[in-house]
């Protein structure tokens, strides 16, 4: 059983015992427009929440992913890395960014739920 | 995000409302509230520019007549050439030139087009420089000419290979045009000013449009399914792969002509030995640097990872870094080579096609070659 969570950057986690699957939301895609570039963290990485984790590349600019919570990063999407369209197409789906060793189940009493995600970004 | 009092604050062209009404995103640029993209996208919109048509507002750009006292348009001619390091004579009555207004060290303070009208001179200058243009254009040719500032016309620019058939059917006159021809026709029965030319590498043309009427006339183009509205977004990236210059990026008053590579834009007439050598502002330093070369020339940069370098990335010649040898100036992603492309000044026995140079890009040095530019060929009807 997962739990989505959101974070006020417009991150999402799936939440799946102590791993969190970590991406962007629809309405971020949508303020970036046409992403042509993802850059992933390296495997085994150690992240401290709040540290810039990714980086997603619209033609327009560029904009670091932020790390929603601590832990250590155990999996990135190298489908994703190979088509950065997918952000535009399935950001909630098969555009996740990388998974998470969640490393302090604390930080996540800080996330919003999606209800508290779509009246942040009514 | 902007305060309300600056958003008020921003300037709107004719087409502003139309704008909203297609979805556009406004964003602020150069003082004016313009769309930088439509639901489109600017993926989408720079794709069907370069495949058929696209329609730009552009009204934000300056327009300017540059009338002789004398009423000969040589005499406004001669003028202008005190201003800028081209040959402004040889333009014929119903062509068009590349220019730049230079400054006493040689950099470039604003490039723009001049035509001949037959009477008089029509000038289109950057948007975030035109009122500098004007004051400096009074300040210097007052005497010879009436400096005056057509800001009730809005200017629509539409590019690409199906450019042509659509404006045809407004105006029979401009299948004819040549590229960089330029002068007044009568576009859906509307007093326009038509150049066969524009910013996207793609044959196109510019139609200068009474404020009045210009929303009709984008209404009429719009109606036509070839012909698509495009936000300065997909603008920028079809200028980058054209090779063409962001004036405040790729050239400022910090870069003569020939640091900027726009050597071709300056006719030998005006050149050392030439008939009309020197005699406009920064000559001796622009003619020393076409004599005996810069120290440091604007190039093409193509990556070969897929991550952009943009504006403002350092420049190395070796991967473990060192002292920077340049700055990136314009980069991005190119829709068209669905590959990163850029451009940025290097010194000049780096700036031989197929250097092998690196970018600095989030701490790591990525490779990068020197590349001919366009990046993408242009398709201009010559």
């Amino acid at each position: 059983m997962t739990t989505t969570l959101y974070t006020s950057d417009h991150e999402w986690l799936a939440i799946d015992g102590d791993v969190a699957t970590v991406g962007i939301t629809d309405y971020a895609q949508q303020q970036l427009g046409d992403v042509v570039f993802v850059e992933l963290p390296k495997v085994g990485r150690s992240l401290k929440k709040a540290e810039a984790a990714a980086v997603v590349e619209s033609v327009k600019a560029a904009s670091d992913v932020y790390a929603p919570i601590s832990g250590e990063v155990l999996e990135t999407n190298a489908e994703l890395a190979a088509e950065p369209a997918l952000v535009n197409s399935d950001a909630q789906g098969k555009a996740w960014f990388f998974k998470l060793r969640i490393a302090d189940k604390s930080e996540l009493g800080g996330l919003m739920d999606e209800a508290a995600y779509k009246a942040h970004t009514a | 995000m902007l305060a309300r009092d600056d958003q008020d604050s921003l300037k709107r062209t004719p087409l502003h409302g139309l704008h909203v009404s297609l979805g556009g995103k406004m964003v602020p640029f150069a003082g004016y509230d313009m769309p930088v993209q439509y639901p489109a996208g600017v993926l989408k919109e720079h794709l069907h520019t370069r495949a058929s048509a696209g329609l730009f507002d552009v009204s934000h750009m300056g327009q300017i007549a540059l009338r002789p006292k004398s009423g000969k348009v040589e005499d406004a001619a001669r003028a202008l050439e005190r201003l800028v390091p081209q040959d402004i004579l040889a333009i014929a009555p119903g062509r068009q030139r590349y220019a730049q207004f230079t400054n006493e060290d040689g950099g470039i303070l604003d490039d723009l087009m001049v035509a001949n009208f037959g009477d008089h001179l029509f000038l289109v200058v950057n948007a975030a420089c035109k009122d500098a243009d004007e004051a400096h254009l009074r300040a210097n040719l007052s005497e010879d000419c009436i400096v005056d500032s057509l800001a009730d016309r809005a200017l629509i620019a539409l590019q690409g290979p199906k450019a042509e058939a659509a404006l045809a059917k407004l105006c029979a006159a401009t299948p004819a045009m040549k590229f960089m021809d330029s002068g007044p026709h009568e576009v859906a029965g509307l007093a326009c000013f038509v150049s066969r030319s524009g910013y996207t590498g793609e044959d196109g043309f510019e139609i200068s449009v009474p404020a009045a009427d210009a929303e009709r006339l984008a209404k009429t183009l719009l109606e036509n399914p070839d012909v698509l509205p495009i936000g300065l977004g997909a603008r920028d990236s079809l200028r980058l792969e054209a090779g063409l210059c962001l004036y405040g990026h790729d050239i400022d008053t910090a870069t003569t002509p020939v640091e900027a590579a726009l050597e071709w834009s300056v006719q030998k007439s005006r050149r050392s030995g030439g008939a009309r050598a020197g005699g406009f502002p920064g000559a001796e330093k622009i003619l020393a640097h076409f004599d005996r070369g810069a120290s440091r020339r604007r190039v093409g940069l193509r990556a070969e990872g897929r991550a952009p370098v943009r504006e403002g990335a350092r420049l190395f010649a070796d991967e473990a870094g060192g002292e920077p040898i340049g700055q990136v100036t314009s980069g991005g992603f190119g829709p068209s080579l669905s590959a990163p492309v850029a451009m940025g000044y290097v010194p000049t026995p780096l700036a031989a096609l197929g250097t092998k140079l690196f970018a600095e890009v989030r701490g790591q040095h990525l490779p990068l070659t020197v590349a001919a530019m366009p990046f993408v060929k242009n398709t201009y009807k010559r």
